[in-house]
């Protein structure tokens, strides 16, 4: 996760002088100097799945697309359905590679009128804000990288009541739903969403008002900071890709298990970059698949691990793992091939030479808290 | 009366007679993090000094964990296996890892005391 140059030369959050002074113990994720934990990473994620966590998210790309026909114009770019979006709802989708594998994977929420505000990944943002600008600008759309904005994770059950106290109506927000608040006078984009398998909020802040707003969430008893860490046991119990690992240029969204966000239309229409592939991949099946993983003793598998079948055969590899704390026993996600996917196959996973049993397992490994 | 000796990938060996008891220090526990699992080698296993003898796992990661001097594995701390956090809140103590009977105390001399280590610690940081 953590990259071996010390935080030092990385670039620092609007939040960073408040993670220094909370005991973050600061590394270089992506190229920005983050807290992989504060007290420790299970009591972090703990923290999440009974109260609520604020998590620095800044380091994402936050940008708009504006223009007449934004929703068409990045529909030719990712295959989730962005027309069909209505105003303030956001949905998860891919920006898709010729071959049909994932450039990134991102979260498009639909403003007033036309315009478009999309989040991606920290350690892709260069280049798909460097794609997205001139793709869409052949697409008569311009795109508007917002680089004064914080961008806070608040995630867990109590993040609701405590939000709410202090904005109200942002508890009357549905899941995947996103509007303009005030607070103190300061606009803020909140949405219902996250990545933690929680019910929680996203919350778009300007720069200057981050901190105060962090802190003033922080006054609050069940409130609590969280780091990277836990944000990564928190994603792997909740049985979702973390770019880079789980999904890249190698694998479609049709082997990562991400069909349920391609939109029907779609579907039927093609129309978005990779499409060939990835239609012939929802007709025709596909060779391998993204799976979830229990192990049955209570040594961890790691990304790299390679997954045997029964008679010790390879037949893929781990792409996430670890230990799942709320779980209570190592989980992992990887590939397979397809005849190997169905839950409950017995499997082994190979760490340190020795094949560790397992099976495939259904994902989510938790019973998510989103609010439906 | 034991003494205690420091190596540089942050073990700690306290000797009494010719057994050795092998742990990792605090401040390696306090670098790993919250440790979830501990591999202990098998009772009779011969390990040379620089040998990887077990593996700590922490949520983050897999890290080897190094015989600081040679011998003969006669225990392992079976309790780690219930209660692997024993490692972070009692890492010199309770959590330590295996008893070795040391094949020979002619590979104390490279080590640390307790002074050594703190000062080879601070260096580091």
């Amino acid at each position: 996760m953590a990259t071996d140059t010390g935080p030092e030369a990385a670039r620092r959050t609007p939040l960073y002088d408040l993670h220094v002074a909370r005991g973050g113990r600061m590394v270089d994720f992506a190229g920005y100097a983050l807290p992989v934990q504060y007290g420790g990473i299970i009591a972090e994620h703990e923290q999440t799945r009974d109260r609520a966590s604020l998590f620095d998210v800044s380091h994402m790309g936050q940008a708009r697309i504006v223009g007449a026909r934004a929703a068409e114009a990045l529909e030719s770019l990712v295959p989730g359905d962005i027309a069909g979006l209505g105003a303030g709802r956001m949905r998860y989708t891919q920006l898709t590679g010729d071959e049909g594998g994932i450039r990134d994977d991102l979260m498009v929420t639909r403003l007033a009128g036309n315009a478009l505000a999309i989040v991606v990944n920290a350690a892709r943002k260069d280049d798909d804000f460097a794609y997205l600008g001139a793709a869409l600008a052949d697409r008569g759309c311009a795109l508007e990288i917002e680089e004064d904005k914080a961008l806070l994770a608040f995630q867990g059950p109590k993040a609701a009541s405590v939000l709410e106290t202090e904005i109200p109506g942002t508890d009357g927000l549905a899941f995947l739903q996103g509007d303009l608040f005030h607070w103190r006078g300061t606009p803020l984009w909140i949405s219902r969403s996250g990545y933690t398998g929680e019910d929680g909020f996203e919350i778009s802040v300007p720069a200057g008002h981050a901190t105060a707003l962090a802190e003033t969430l922080l006054a609050d008893d069940g409130v609590a900071l969280a780091g990277l860490g836990a944000r990564d046991s928190l994603r792997l119990e909740a049985g979702l890709c973390l770019y880079g690992h789980d999904i890249d240029l190698t694998t479609t969204p049709v082997e990562a298990g991400l069909t349920w966000s391609i939109g029907k239309r779609r579907r039927a229409e093609g129309g978005f970059v990779g499409a060939d592939t990835i239609l012939d991949h929802l007709r025709n099946g596909t060779r391998r698949r993204r799976i979830g993983l229990r192990l049955k003793d209570r040594t961890p598998a790691r990304e790299g691990a390679e997954i045997c079948d029964a008679a010790g055969a390879p037949v893929g590899r781990v792409t996430s793992g670890g230990f799942g704390p709320t779980v209570g026993a190592p989980v992992a996600m990887g590939y397979v091939a397809i005849g190997h996917a169905a839950p409950g196959t017995p499997l082994t996973l190979t760490v340190r030479g020795r094949a560790l049993p397992a099976r495939a397992a259904c994902l989510p490994f938790i019973a998510p808290g989103y609010r439906r | 009366m034991p003494t205690t000796y420091y190596s540089e990938d942050h073990e700690w060996l306290r000797v009494d007679g010719d057994t050795g008891t092998v742990g990792i220090t605090d401040h390696a526990q306090e670098q790993l993090g919250d440790v979830v699992f501990v591999e202990l080698p098998e009772i009779g296993r011969t390990v040379l000094k620089g040998d990887d003898m077990a593996v700590v796992e922490s949520v983050k990661a897999a890290s080897e964990i190094y015989a600081p001097a040679g011998g003969e594995v006669v225990e392992t701390n079976g309790a780690l296996e219930d209660n692997p956090a024993a490692v972070n809140e009692d890492a010199e103590g309770d959590g330590w890892f295996v008893r070795l009977k040391l094949a020979d105390p002619a590979e104390l001399e490279d080590l640390m005391d307790a002074e050594a280590y703190a000062a080879f610690v601070s260096s580091q940081s």
